[in-house]
């Protein structure tokens, strides 16, 4: 019987205990005070900066920068976790090729932009690491807000809202906080259990409870928590996922990206982590790219993303396509699964090609088959258990630019909501600017 | 490739740099790494008295301040004069130059100003077949309190009366070098002229403190929690220096002393700039300090490309080019009308020259919601700042205007001839245009 990355099925210990630990250490070390200093020093203090510009949550990067030259990374992690809360995340996970590193002048110069993400990091580490809370609550108002879900926007929004006085209830369905910083995002990025050690860094500021297993629709409604809270925000994400429209999808073998990726996050031994020999991921954005990566680190011998469109078509950025490529993913667009073939066990998946006609995709008849003993579902999440009597915008819950729903009382931010792309860094900025409505609402 | 060798008063050397009398020239060791790598000469470290030596301090001798990266932009020392007996420094210097007979080795002098330590000292270093001396007029710490160094340095009389002792009993060329801490340093170069100096050589460092420590608020560099104002040195006093030695170049009691420029030369650059401002060669050390000595290749290798480039064979035809267009500001052209220009290409778009020009200057910088920076004609004056502060290079430029255009700042036509202050209408002091 073959071993390691030979052996078929989907199996544990493909790779020794080691290497599994190299694999999965932090795809950006943290930079050391001598590095940080001479990245910093690139920044050229621009007016307007197009980087702030470009961050959802507006951080004052120019200024972060310059407390870092003059030696302050503490008061660089102030300037940053007063807009961000989940700054040392953002640091982590933010497609910051994307965002304010696209931005950057320095990236228009020379190709290579001030490495924000990982100052911002430096900054905020060194703030997290040290022993007092960098912020204080305001006199208790009295006032109570329930927040639906303990992802980030849930987080910032609670944060915000008991640095101003008022008493906040998490409701949490899963056994621990952080949503997807805990249970989603590539375990490359944010290592050493970072978003446990955040959320419990962000709950210093007190006034906020956390209660886990408490399921809206089933623990606790809608209606109950606005009859004991004066507010309520609602940070639910997207808990539903996409079928797969192929012939023998039902094979075992076939499961959701997301909960693969969340069982390597929980994983205690990624060495009794099973995957593929032969991984084929289904999708094109983010979640996608994670999967794959993550599939190789654990020493999966081939992993392809199949994406049915073009590349540039793919939700996941330039940057963290070439990062898939790079780990040894292989990236094949234009095809779409028909039927994953097997006996009741996934063997082999046949791919269409695609065309676009007259701006539509469709299939062009010719198929390949690709060995496949894991197929991973990353082709999108949805709204799943949005409570009954809010007007939705397409299929997220429809809330305006504070965040405010149809029904008195409720706001809504990160995932679930309408606006903005479904980021960490998005959520923050929606959790915390829903929040300062809530406060506007409840003192008037 | 154009020749470097230089003669500066009869002394030869394959190029115009000198290691200027400073820490890396204090032993034969260091000397012979010079020449080996390639430096045409060395100041040797300042001599004092026959006698048990100076001392100097157990902790820091250098401060510095930086640019970004780490960049060392300014030096600092409190370091003395050499602190080994005189004995062993001759002998040294004799061994050296038997070695290197086609490089310059000149002695620095400071003893006391008596007649008799200078006649005591002369003749010695004479035997060591050394090609000059230079008389440290210019050490700003230690030394000048014991009336010596800058305490000469800063009254003229006194460099006037020790250049005479010294042209009596030496008879090889006699450089006096000068210091910067003054208000008119052509005070003290004609004072070394009338004393029969050979040349002037300058400058030396500049009183400084490099920063405070803030935890203790002594300032740096601190020696059990004290520190001392130190000789500044390196590429951020260049500006100081370069203006100094113009002074002097122009000046009509000085017009014509050969000068031995110094100060933050770093590049061949900073070498080409001193010689066009009249200097005969130039000396070097905290870019040796800073870089070690095979800087001396860069150094060479530039100058000689750059001549080439423009057509000159010997050094010598360099030195004082810049001279004439040094002048006064009443006599620069008030007709001379400028307009900064944006190149659109090259700019990247971080408006540090709309933040200088809207905050600081005379908001003649547009910008629109999508980042376009122009420049606003009939606001414009042409400072310069949009330019200076432009992280890159050659993306603001400075475009006369032609004679004839409307300047739409003023409204008035751009003049073809010169004029200036000394006859212009609001001059209350203005004489008749000639």
């Amino acid at each position: 019987m073959a071993q390691g990355q030979m052996a078929p099925g989907i199996v544990s210990g493909r790779l020794s205990s080691d290497e599994l630990t190299s694999n999965f250490t932090d795809l950006h070390p943290p930079l050391a005070p001598h590095e940080a200093a001479v990245a910093a020093d690139r920044c050229y203090f621009c007016y307007d900066a197009p980087c702030v510009t470009a961050c959802p949550t507006d951080i004052d990067i120019p200024l972060f920068m310059r407390q870092i030259q003059a030696g302050q990374p503490q008061a660089a992690g102030r300037t940053i976790l007063e807009q961000n809360i989940l700054g040392g995340m953002c640091a982590r996970v933010c497609p910051t090729e994307t965002l304010c590193e696209e931005a950057c002048v320095r990236e228009t110069a020379e190709g290579k932009p001030v490495e924000i993400g990982r100052l911002q990091r430096f900054a905020t580490d060194d703030v997290m690491t040290s022993a007092t809370h960098p912020f204080e609550r305001a006199a208790v108002t009295g006032k109570t807000v329930a927040v639906i879900g303990a992802g980030p926007a849930g987080l910032a929004c609670a944060h915000r809202l008991a640095m101003l006085g008022h008493d906040v209830v998490i409701h949490e369905t899963k056994p621990k906080p952080g949503g997807l910083n805990e249970y989603g995002i590539a375990a490359y990025k944010s290592t050493n259990d970072f978003a446990q050690a955040e959320v419990d860094w962000l709950l210093k500021i007190g006034g906020i409870a956390i209660e886990t297993g408490s399921v809206l629709g089933e623990t606790v409604s809608l209606d109950g928590l606005l009859e004991n809270y004066d507010a309520v925000f609602l940070s639910i994400g997207l808990a539903g996922v996409n079928a797969l429209r192929a012939q023998g999808a039902e094979k075992d073998g076939v499961r959701h990206a997301v909960d693969f990726i969340s069982d390597v996050r929980q994983a205690s031994d990624l060495a009794q982590l099973p995957v593929g020999r032969n991984v084929v991921v289904i999708g094109g954005g983010m979640t996608a790219v994670d999967a794959a990566i993550k599939s190789k680190l654990l020493g999966a011998e081939h992993v392809t993303i199949a994406y049915r469109r073009g590349r540039d078509a793919m939700g996941a950025s330039r940057y963290e396509q070439d990062l898939a490529a790079s780990h040894g993913v292989r990236i094949m667009t234009n095809v779409q699964p028909v039927e994953v073939h097997g006996n009741g066990t996934a063997a082999e998946i046949e791919l269409e090609y695609t065309a676009s006609q007259d701006g539509q995709l469709a299939g062009t008849g010719e198929t390949t088959r690709l060995p496949a003993d894991q197929v991973l579902k990353a082709i999108g999440q949805t709204l799943d258990g949005a409570p009954d009597g809010l007007t939705l915008d397409g299929n997220k819950i429809a809330v305006s630019e504070v965040g405010r729903t149809s029904m008195a009382g409720v706001w809504a931010g990160g995932d679930c909501a309408s606006g903005g792309e479904d980021l960490t860094v998005t959520a923050v900025a929606e959790g915390r600017d829903a929040a300062m409505d809530i406060h506007a609402t409840l003192v008037s | 490739m154009a020749d470097l060798t230089t003669d500066f008063l009869g002394i030869s050397s394959p190029n115009p740099y000198w290691l200027a009398s400073a820490p890396p020239t204090d032993k034969e060791y260091n000397v012979r790494r010079a020449f080996e790598a390639g430096w045409g000469g060395v100041v040797w470290k300042t001599l004092g008295s026959e006698g048990p030596p100076v001392v100097n301090v157990n902790g820091p001798r250098y401060g510095a301040i930086y640019g970004a990266d780490r960049r060392l932009l300014g030096l600092n020392n409190i370091e003395l004069i050499t602190d080994r007996p005189l004995e062993v420094n001759l002998e040294e210097m004799a061994r050296v130059k038997a070695d290197y007979p086609d490089r310059a080795l000149i002695a620095s002098i400071m003893v006391p100003c008596e007649e008799e330590a200078w006649k005591a000292i002369l003749p010695r270093v004479e035997e060591t077949g050394a090609d000059g001396i230079e008389l440290n007029f210019g050490c700003p710490h230690g030394m000048s309190e014991r009336g010596m160094g800058a305490a000469v340095g800063q009254v003229p009389e006194y460099i006037e009366m020790v250049t005479r002792w010294c042209k009596k009993y030496y008879d090889r060329p006699v450089i006096v070098k000068l210091t910067p801490n003054i208000t008119d340093v052509r005070k003290p170069a004609a004072a070394a002229r009338n004393g029969g100096a050979d040349a002037v050589s300058l400058i030396n460092t500049i009183n400084s403190i490099t920063s405070v420590d803030l935890d203790t608020f002594s300032p740096e560099p601190s020696i059990d929690g004290k520190g001392s104002h130190g000789g500044y040195c390196g590429p951020a006093v260049k500006p100081i220096a370069l203006s100094m030695v113009s002074e002097i170049a122009r000046a009509e009691a000085t017009h014509g002393l050969p000068i031995s420029g110094i100060g933050g030369v770093t590049t061949w650059r900073d070498a080409a700039e001193f010689i066009s401002l009249g200097c005969g060669n130039v000396q070097v050390c905290t870019a040796a300090m800073t870089y070690g000595f095979k800087i001396i290749d860069e150094l060479t290798a530039g100058l000689s490309e750059w001549m080439d480039e423009k057509g000159y064979s010997n050094v010598s035809e360099v030195v004082g080019r810049a001279v004439p267009n040094v002048t006064d500001w009443q006599y620069l052209n008030l007709n001379y009308v400028a307009k900064a220009k944006i190149d659109q290409d090259q700019c990247i778009k971080c408006g540090r020259c709309y933040a200088a020009c809207e905050d600081t200057s005379h908001q003649a910088i547009s910008m629109s919601s999508d980042r376009v920076f122009e420049v606003k004609d009939e606001e414009c004056v042409a400072c310069n700042l949009c330019v200076d502060v432009c992280p890159v290079e050659g993306c603001i430029s400075m475009v006369p205007m032609e004679a004839g255009e409307i300047d739409p700042r003023t409204g008035a036509e751009v003049q073809k001839e010169y004029a200036n202050w000394t006859t212009h209408q609001n001059n209350p002091m203005a004489k008749a245009a000639e």
